[in-house]
């Protein structure tokens, strides 16, 4: 229904844009005639300067681009099974997607943010959330795999996520729609006043980035629907934009856009950790599983987690506090000094830009404007640094360049507009083909922004491309915005419907990366070391076979002794240390998906063999001359049969 | 002490580097490998110029139907103890004083280090050309004989798609010093006793 309102909207948009800007929209054609080719090429064997982590939203999986070029480099699985890299099919990662609701092979995966130290990137980690089931996943990016992932009771929609803090202290999930909790059959009827709306902050530990629900802050029953954290003077605070703060909960196109101005929620999480720490805060009974990949095991294991601690707002007074914010604001950006909080009216012609040091002095000074649910409210007036009068529509999401300026999506007039950051003037505007959701600048969430290039992240792709019927490609275009003016360089397909991205300088991440496993650090519990650990042991109808790789065979390549009903584990190592040199395998009637499996590292599949017969493997991955020689047979028996367990290579 | 004692001293102790630094690499370098494969040799092992190789290189290797590289071989028993007599032999010909016999160390560590040579040589030729039969790919020269895929002595060499280069390293040039600081020694030590004739 939203959707509606938005299409209706966007009409409107296009016919003011056409009106209004087109002598602009003329001019800013020109930019294209200037050597935007060469700004973007990366000659063959050369790479990049940026990464670019889009988020595949309803692909569940985060893609990995270089800019400028817009190339693809890989897609990271990350809530969703894929077939590719076996991932949610093998044995080893399958407990990655476990969680209180069983195994769920797919999520809505939004918002991706890369790790901090002092506030600058320091490329370990991307954080990214997964909207359905509420959880957040982590990537490491010494492997580009994802290692973690935290599921996150009482909430649902985990929308306004996961950004971290300038240690990465804390990634935040903040819920979109609010609840009851603890869940209950109850009249939907009697939402308002009985709902919660739960913002979780996970610690991350600073070692190994592993992940742990510190404390669930339990607020009104509003919707959370993005956060920003603060930074430099502002860190410590956390910023929520809200809305349906009206506590709707039916038609809300209409029932939650009527008040004037919705929140954003200030969270002082320094103090509730404190707070925390001395023992304040709920012990609340919970139901949440917390997987975790080990990379020496190559193995993933579930664990669910029984309790969480829950913290009341008002019982922490000082903590939370409500900034008036026009109007269903959906982004909420911080300034890199951290003095500007930008609430993003979506429904609103203008952008709403408060100040931290006027929102402390407000706060000290106790200039409440009444208060929700406990919660004071700030007066609008005491906190606002100034308003961008911009002209466009829909203001989605801001991002900085760290020179002073700030780059804003419009969803509606489908543009970007710059504007500078203390003066609140335009300086300049670029359309979009068509409607930009959110846009990224590398380093944008950070207090160091590589301000060199703006990603805007389209909704709608239309002619720009060679149909592919129905469904065409989603798209991001790239700005150059190293001048004055920005320039439009690049249109690129993305994968799925990316929601936001996040970037940072290849240098950072790219010596850190890993180019195998290695052998010797292998752990995994049917992992071997050499082909003397080369076996096929039987227990009861469960056959293990433990099989080595590398180029080019399988070793054992021939196993007979097996039979109809037995469930045949293939725990495959492969046992090459060279660069770039994985190896699959997969087997006729598996039910799964092939493996594919990098040097150095055991992964696991199951096969039910359902008739007898002789059945062939074979490598998956071109791996060598002889790939195509890299193949086995597997002899299967009747069940009664008693053929014994037999296995060879080369004989 | 005199100067060609002290040279000797030297030229005797030099050699004892290659307990430290290796004496050779072979280097392999091809399109698919942007870091090139390559193989050290010390006095008394291989190891990998980067992580693996060996291992990478026996298995690109086996292709061909080569053997793979050896954890170890004789020499690297039999080598060490000769540098370590050698060296115990300088040792006490500085002590003795006499240049004539700087000249003999001088002239035994060539032969000994000749003898190297030879024996790295042979290894080579080995390693480059006995074959398995059943290798998986076979070549053969333009006059119809097996192909060998014999490393270089020294210098660099196509050989299929690989670029191989085989030059001498630190140690090896620690041990060349030495030898020829031990003919200094004799020069020098020849020179000092017809000072010393002249003066007196
Ligand atoms: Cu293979």
């Amino acid at each position: 229904m939203k959707k509606c309102t938005y299409s209706l909207l966007m009409l409107l948009g296009f016919a003011l844009t056409f009106m209004g800007c087109g002598e602009q929209s003329k001019s800013s054609n020109g930019a294209l005639t200037s050597n935007a080719a060469e700004k973007v090429y990366v000659a063959p064997g050369e790479h990049d300067e940026f990464y670019a982590f889009l988020s595949g939203g309803f692909s569940g999986q985060l893609s990995v681009y270089g800019l400028p070029s817009g190339r693809l480099l890989k897609i990271i699985p990350v809530f969703s099974q894929d077939a590719e890299k076996a991932w949610g099919y093998n044995e080893e990662t399958k407990p990655m997607l476990n969680t209180s609701h069983g195994f769920v092979p797919w999520d809505d995966a939004h918002h991706p943010d890369i790790s901090q130290t002092n506030g600058e990137l320091d490329g370990r980690w991307v954080f990214i959330n997964g909207n359905n089931t509420p959880r957040i996943a982590k990537i490491d990016l010494s492997v580009f795999e994802t290692t973690e992932i935290i599921e996150i009771p009482n909430s649902a929609g985990n929308h306004s996520s996961a950004f971290v803090t300038e240690n990465t202290e804390y990634v935040v999930a903040g819920t979109r729609f609010s609840v009851p909790v603890p869940q209950r059959d109850m009249p939907i009827a009697e939402y308002k006043g009985n709902f919660k709306g739960a913002l979780t902050f996970i610690s991350v530990d600073p070692e190994d980035g592993g992940m742990d629900i510190k404390f669930q802050l339990m607020m009104p029953g509003f919707d959370y629907d993005l956060s920003h954290p603060g930074r430099g003077k502002s860190h410590g605070w956390f910023f929520f934009t809200t809305y349906n703060t009206e506590e709707a909960s039916s038609l809300l196109e209409v029932n939650a856009s009527q008040n004037d101005k919705d929140f954003i929620a200030a969270v002082n999480w320094k103090k509730i950790e404190e707070y925390v720490n001395n023992g304040g805060g709920t012990k609340m009974p919970a139901n949440y599983a917390h997987n975790v990949y080990d990379e020496e095991t190559h193995t993933a294991t579930s664990t669910m987690k029984k309790e969480v601690l829950v913290v009341n707002p008002t019982e922490v007074p000082g903590a939370v506090f409500f900034l008036p914010t026009p109007k269903s604001p959906h982004g909420c950006d911080v300034d890199p000094t951290g003095q500007y909080i930008i609430g993003n009216g979506k429904l609103s012609a203008d952008l709403t830009v408060h100040s931290f040091d006027k929102m402390i002095a407000a706060i000290e000074g106790k200039k409440f404007d009444g208060e929700a649910y406990g919660i004071p409210i700030l007066k609008f007036e005491d906190v606002l640094a100034g308003q961008v009068k911009s002209g466009g529509l829909g203001p989605l999401h801001t991002e900085f360049d760290g020179e002073g300026n700030a780059y804003t999506s419009f969803f509606i007039s489908s543009e970007v507009v710059k504007w500078k950051l203390g003066t609140w003037e335009v300086v300049d505007r670029q359309p979009c083909y068509y409607s930009v959701g959110h846009l990224m600048i590398p380093g944008g969430n950070s207090r160091k922004p590589f301000g060199k290039y703006v990603v805007a992240m389209n909704k709608i792709t239309k002619d720009r491309y060679l149909p592919t019927g129905p469904e065409v490609t989603q798209s991001a275009q790239l700005y150059d915005i190293s001048g004055e003016k920005m320039e439009l360089l690049l249109d690129f397909p993305t994968v799925g419907e990316p929601h936001y991205a996040a970037g940072i300088a290849a240098d950072i991440v790219k010596e850190r990366s890993k180019k195998i496993f290695e052998l010797k650090d292998n752990k995994h519990k049917y992992g071997i070391q050499s082909d003397s650990d080369v076996r096929v042991e039987r227990n009861g109808k469960e056959v293990h076979v433990y099989m080595s790789m590398i180029r080019s065979h399988f070793n054992p390549d021939n196993i007979e002794g097996i039979k109809v009903g037995d469930k045949v584990y293939f725990h495959v190592t492969n046992l090459e240390q060279d660069y770039d040199v994985p190896h699959g395998i997969s087997i006729i009637g598996a039910n799964t998906s092939e493996l594919l499996i990098m040097p150095g590292q055991t992964e696991t599949f199951v096969w039910e063999p359902k008739q007898p017969g002789v059945w062939p493997f074979y490598c998956t991955d071109f791996c060598s001359a002889l790939h195509q020689e890299m193949q086995g047979y597997v002899r299967v028996s009747p069940a009664n049969s008693n053929i014994d367990l037999k296995w060879s290579l080369g004989e | 002490m005199k100067k060609s004692r002290l040279t000797m001293v030297l030229a005797a102790l030099l050699p004892l580097f290659l307990f430290l630094f290796p004496l050779w690499k072979i280097t392999l370098e091809a399109p698919q490998y942007p870091t090139p494969l390559g193989m050290y040799i010390y006095i008394n092992d291989f190891a990998d110029a980067n992580p693996h190789d060996i291992k990478n290189i026996n298995l690109m290797n086996h292709y061909v139907g080569m053997k793979y590289i050896p954890d170890a071989i004789p020499e690297f028993k039999i080598f060490p103890i000769v540098i370590i007599i050698t060296t115990i032999i300088g040792l006490v010909v500085a002590a003795k004083g006499n240049h004539k016999w700087y000249l003999y160390w001088f002239i035994m560590m060539l032969l000994v280090s000749t003898a190297g040579l030879i024996d790295f040589y042979i290894w080579e030729y080995e390693y480059g050309h006995d074959l398995d039969p059943r290798a998986i790919m076979k070549f053969t020269n333009p006059d119809g004989s097996v192909m060998g895929f014999q490393p270089p002595f020294f210098g660099s060499k196509d050989i299929l798609n690989f670029r191989a280069h085989s030059y001498p390293q630190l140690g090896a040039y620690f041990l060349a010093i030495g030898i020829a600081l031990g003919y200094v020694a004799y020069y020098v030590g020849k020179k000092e006793k017809q000072t010393v004739k002249t003066s007196s």
